[in-house]
């Protein structure tokens, strides 16, 4: 098996800026997104994933912008989430340097969309994003839900079963993030990550609650995802990409080094 | 110079037209679909992504079909396929079931098998996505500076083989198959992976491709 495991640095940007502090050694503005890009990419990083939480929809030019002015310096996969409606959107993007689009709650309110998104540009350019929740008891059988805005408002909808629908209207990846998990610092769900990763066809990032290199292994090695994404473990400069990527292949996960 | 990008309304052309402006800020990269403009070029890329039924009948549509044989058989216009731009130098794809390609090169382009296991018995994924470790088969200019088994980013289904060992780049295994990911012939080099995605490695095939003289 020669196919790395992909580590991917997330980034939440505001009208064009990196927000919630980036704080690693020697940057010197830890606010411009071309700069952090850039030096994610010297730590190796195998793609960038920007969540895009700007609320006023004109300021949304600013993210293209961006987009275009780190496509012209780094050469990796850029991944663009946030906000994204309309096959407009997604051209726009693309067009712009991004290489996929990572589709959340419009999934959710109008699964047509994914399918005609991925017939107009390519599976290979739509992530959907998979926000689940544990909604099981103690002693049942686990179960998990898909949630939206931030985690508040449940759809009903089975997340491995909306997981499996997603790809059948053409989904080449998927996002999954924990939303008990998301922001703990006490690991990845591995229960929904291995569930939905089983249950797919395609590759799957596991996401959310990150707070060690050990729980970047688990996500891997009993969570079975293809990608583990992270954001404060990075950007604060506890580790570097780098050293989570060996101490990821010291556990005998295949990385690019 | 100038470097032409074949705009056929198909890919993300703006990323690979910016990774050649990078290594290559003396020459002018230009997205056209302007027949005169491409064949006036002195190096031609052609891209491609999503699905190859489409890319063909896009290539149709925009009469550029024509051109682009014509291209594939001057010998000394230097022209590199990537993505799916690589499948549709082959004869055929069994995409779309069944697409009859610009048949360059004898060979044919197949799905990857999605319920493979690897060796610790999880499954494969396909899309085949990430960073795979290209293995050099023959020598090439496009390879120079760049070591066998370097790692390119790969984001792809369907895979090319060449029937012709010669026409045989590179390649990786993946899910029980060998795929043939760099295919030459002449002045043509085409890969499956994404150069301008490839960090280094891949700016230094860029940077080959762009002084290549066959």
């Amino acid at each position: 098996m020669t196919l790395a495991k992909r580590i991917i640095p997330c980034l939440d940007v505001d009208r064009g800026r990196v927000v919630k502090g980036v704080n690693f050694l020697g940057i010197r503005d830890a606010g411009d997104p071309v700069e952090v890009a850039r030096r994610y990419n010297e730590q190796n990083a195998d793609e960038i994933t920007f969540l895009d939480i700007t609320a006023s929809h004109e300021a949304r030019g600013t993210t293209l912008d961006m987009v275009s002015r780190i496509a012209g310096e780094v050469f990796i996969p850029l991944t663009v989430g946030g906000g994204i409606r309309s096959c407009d959107n997604i051209r726009a993007l693309l067009n712009a340097g991004a290489d996929k689009v990572s589709i959340n709650t419009a999934a959710v309110t109008d699964p047509d969309f994914v399918y005609e998104a991925s017939q107009r540009f390519g599976s290979q350019c739509i992530v959907v994003a998979i926000d689940a929740k544990r909604v099981s008891e103690g002693g049942e059988p686990p179960r998990w839900e898909i949630f939206t805005h931030g985690g508040r408002r449940p759809t009903g909808l089975d997340a491995v079963e909306w997981s499996r629908k997603m790809v059948d209207y053409g989904a080449g990846e998927l996002l999954v993030t924990s939303m008990d998990r998301d922001g703990t610092r006490e690991g990845f769900d591995l229960g929904v990550t291995r569930a939905i990763s089983d249950a797919v066809s395609v590759p799957v990032i596991a996401s959310g609650g990150v707070g060690s290199l050990d729980h970047l292994v688990a996500g891997v090695k009993e969570g079975g995802a293809d990608a583990v994404l992270a954001a404060s473990i990075f950007h604060f400069g506890e580790y570097t990409i780098e050293q989570a990527k060996q101490y990821m292949a010291a556990q005998g996960i295949e990385m690019r080094l | 110079m100038t470097i032409a990008i074949i705009d056929y309304g198909m890919g993300n052309l703006h990323s690979v037209a910016k990774a050649i402006e990078h290594v290559s800020p003396d020459e002018r990269v230009t997205i056209t679909r302007d027949a005169r403009a491409i064949k006036g070029a002195s190096r031609v890329v052609l891209p491609g992504q999503g699905a190859i039924r489409d890319c063909m009948g896009e290539l149709e549509r925009t009469e550029l079909t024509g051109l682009v044989k014509e291209l594939l058989s001057d010998a000394s216009k230097p022209l590199l396929g990537i993505c799916v731009g690589q499948q549709m130098l082959m004869d055929k794809s069994e995409e779309n079931g069944g697409v009859r390609c610009l048949g360059y090169m004898p060979g044919r382009v197949t799905r990857f098998d999605d319920t493979a296991l690897d060796d610790q018995g999880q499954r494969l994924k396909v899309p085949h996505m990430g960073w795979n470790r290209v293995h050099q088969h023959h020598m090439h200019p496009l390879w120079e500076g760049i070591p066998t088994g370097e790692r390119f980013y790969f984001v792809h289904s369907y895979f090319v083989q060449a029937d012709d060992d010669a026409h045989a780049m590179g390649y990786i295994d993946y899910a029980g198959s060998r795929a043939h990911v760099a295919t030459g012939r002449d002045a043509v080099f085409a890969v499956q992976f994404h150069p301008e995605k490839s960090a280094d490695a891949g700016l230094r095939l860029l940077a080959n491709f762009v002084t290549w003289s066959p």
